[in-house]
């Protein structure tokens, strides 16, 4: 089949090479099905939801030049509860420096996230992802969970599970608007 | 390269066995049986040289040469055996069902084996990356193992001559010596071995007789099938073969089918849950001792929509029917590549309404009204002036540090407070839980009962789009027909050797003895 020792080298070469790249190619595939769709450093996914404190849309691709979170909360979630004075404290602080937070709730009725407003005293946009749509847009699976997206649309940061204060804070810097 | 001349004139590649030609051992080379003269022939892979097992000079043939053979093959899909094995005895994290995290479930729920079990990374195995790599071992000992052996073994099969040693003829496990053998009786040998479909080939007075030399490419066949499964599974692995989703719609909801990027909504129009008849004479004596009713039947009465034209998520889809069907477990609903397959059931519970009737203390009615968990209606009015409003409201009511709390998003055990105001009464608070409703105020003047609940059922489905099955099936079936191949046909070939008045007559087929 060969007519020297060369050609059959290169030939096993090839063979070898083929087999090998395919191999690493299916590992590199298998490694990107662990990460979610949205990842770090992706663009984060359009999505537009009614607010529910004043009924205006607030569409995230209008939010571009801001830096954004978007925390995607329940009243039936405790540790959500838990930070939302903190996203308050550092929202009063940070707003006019350019960072918006969009409170998306998964809660199923409308009355119930009302209740809870009213009774924090919340001043930041809250809106209600009545069916799941954008919770299954964000493939969250946990509460809290939280996306930190750049003045530019990209995503910095996914925080699965509750923030402490300092945290909150550092990560708002991450995404602050630089003038 | 060594080439090694055999007394026939042949040059035949080092490391061969038996001549190509004429099939004489080759002296050297005969270590296997310590060239015992007497015994018979080791015939595999017709004694040619498998190359794997001579060249290994650079760090390519010493790659080659490992997975060359046969024993590293077999040692490889023995180790994805006993893992493949390993990683059944526990839940895979997908399936634990659970909502702590892996690293406390299996210590946990199965003590020091299955915190041995997590760390090792069973809970994750089959899309491991070690366990990947194995398979793509044993993917890459298949094909070097079948180059190796398929080449020199079609080459010896194409070179092989009619005259063979006499070496050769007398040491097959077949063999006979005959004297004064007639032209006549040699050529009705010849006819017989024709009408048994043998190919008759001649060189000089030998003969050689041949059928179902396919039946050789056998294990080659079958090489090929299964590596077609490998690449089946690997085109699996793309979103464009093949995606899998799961959700949960509850009846009467409308919600967007995941992996279907945002494309398609899925309506629950009813589900039926249906039992087998304790009364229907068929099932009676099946059903004696059990004490609760069989389940018969679950059934998802769906519709399935697209989105019209281009949106942003979040915002109302105009929605176009696209199917509508009963998904029945084993009986999916199919469109546009996807199937969606009934496979969870959470049966009646979740309140859809509750309905309350009012009345003054001296039996006025006041009316009713229906409170529904979907809606956010918070204000109902009743006759005669009074009017009832939700003050809060607990899908899944629990009693928390923090005091009341809802478990869940889920109307599963609501609880409901509600404020009644009328013309001639202070506020009156009533609580609403475990379908009653107890009074909050010690001097109250209404009273507010229960009068009906519906309970709706959640349905679980699978969405699932696989176009990888039709190349695991052409795999499957190129896998069997190697098999077959190898198996049902065998290849045989009769020798006849004249010398002089003798004839020398043997016979080989290619099939284990199992009696030797």
């Amino acid at each position: 089949m060969f007519k020297n020792k060369k050609t059959r080298l290169v030939f096993r070469s090839v063979v070898l090479s083929i087999l090998v790249i395919t191999t690493i190619l299916v590992l590199y595939i298998n490694s990107l099905q662990d990460n979610p769709i949205l990842a770090e450093g992706d663009p984060a996914e359009d999505f537009v939801l009614e607010r529910l404190d004043n009924g205006e849309e607030i569409q995230l691709s209008e939010l571009e030049g801001k830096g954004v979170m978007i925390n995607f909360w329940a009243t039936y979630c405790g540790p959500c509860k838990k930070e939302m004075p903190y996203m308050e404290e550092l929202y009063q602080k940070y707003q006019d420096q350019g960072i918006e937070i969009i409170a998306v709730s998964v809660d199923k009725n409308r009355m119930v996230i009302e209740n809870f407003y009213n009774r924090y005293n919340l001043s930041f946009p809250l809106v209600h992802d009545k069916n799941g749509t954008i919770m299954e847009l964000y493939n969250v699976q946990p509460l809290p969970t939280s996306y930190f997206i750049n003045p530019d649309g990209t995503i910095e940061r996914v925080v699965k599970g509750p923030l402490t204060l300092d945290r909150l804070e550092t990560y708002f810097k991450e995404i602050l608007p630089k003038e | 390269m060594n080439k090694i001349k055999c007394e026939c004139g042949h040059i035949n590649h080092e490391g061969t066995v038996l001549c190509e030609a004429c099939g004489k051992p080759i002296k050297e080379n005969q270590h296997i049986d310590g060239n015992d003269q007497q015994k018979v022939l080791e015939m595999r892979y017709e004694g040619s040289a498998r190359r794997s097992k001579t060249y290994k000079r650079t760090f390519i043939d010493k790659t080659w040469a490992f997975f060359s053979s046969v024993k590293v093959g077999v040692w490889l899909i023995v180790a994805a055996l006993i893992a493949a094995a390993i990683g059944t005895l526990y839940p895979q994290e997908e399936f634990k069902n659970s909502v702590l995290p892996s690293s406390q479930f299996y210590e946990e729920q199965y003590g020091l084996t299955g915190k041995i079990f997590y760390q090792l990374g069973f809970h994750n195995l089959y899309s491991s990356w070690w366990f990947i790599t194995l398979i793509a071992l044993i993917g890459i000992s298949l094909v070097i193992c079948s180059i190796d052996r398929f080449v020199p073994l079609h080459r010896a099969l194409k070179n092989q001559k009619a005259k063979r040693h006499e070496v050769f003829v007398r040491r097959q496990r077949f063999f006979s010596e005959s004297e004064n053998v007639t032209e006549d009786e040699k050529n009705k040998l010849i006819e017989r071995l024709k009408k048994k479909r043998y190919k008759i080939t001649e060189d000089d007075g030998h003969i050689l007789a041949e059928k179902n030399r396919f039946s050789r490419w056998g294990p080659y066949v079958n090489h090929i099938g299964l590596i077609i499964i490998l690449i089946a599974g690997i085109l699996r692995m793309f979103d464009f073969m093949h995606t899998e989703g799961y959700i949960w719609v509850r009846e009467g909801e409308t919600k967007v089918l995941p992996t279907t990027e945002q494309q398609y909504y899925i309506k629950n129009d009813k589900f039926i849950y249906e039992t087998y008849d304790r009364n229907d004479e068929r099932f009676q004596e099946a059903l004696k001792n059990e004490e609760f009713d069989v389940p018969s039947n679950f059934q998802t009465n769906a519709t399935v929509y697209k989105v019209k034209g281009d949106i942003i998520p979040g915002q109302e889809p105009e929605l176009e029917k696209v199917t509508s069907g009963s998904i029945r477990l084993n009986e999916p609903v199919t469109f546009d590549g996807y199937g969606i397959y009934q496979s969870g059931t959470q049966l009646k519970s979740e309140y859809k309404t509750i309905s309350f009737n009012a009345e003054t203390n001296n039996g006025n009615g006041l009316g009713g009204f229906k409170f529904d968990t979907n809606k956010d209606k918070r204000i109902f009015k009743l006759d005669q002036g009074y009017q009832v409003e939700i003050k809060d409201y607990y899908p899944q009511f629990e009693i928390t540090e923090e005091g009341p709390s809802s478990f869940s998003k889920y109307p599963r055990n609501p609880g409901i407070i509600f404020e009644v105001t009328g013309p001639d009464i202070e506020k009156e608070r009533f609580f609403y839980i475990d379908e009653s409703v107890i009074a909050l105020n010690d001097n109250h003047t209404i009273n507010l009962s229960v009068e009906d609940t519906e309970l709706i059922t959640a349905s679980g489905l699978i969405v699932k789009k696989d176009y990888s099955l039709p190349f695991f099936l052409i795999g499957a079936v190129i896998f069997m027909i190697g098999v077959a191949q190898g198996l049902y046909w065998h290849h045989r070939r009769v020798w006849i050797h004249p010398k002089g008045e003798q004839f020398l007559i043997a016979g080989h087929t290619n099939k284990k003895l199992v009696w030797s």
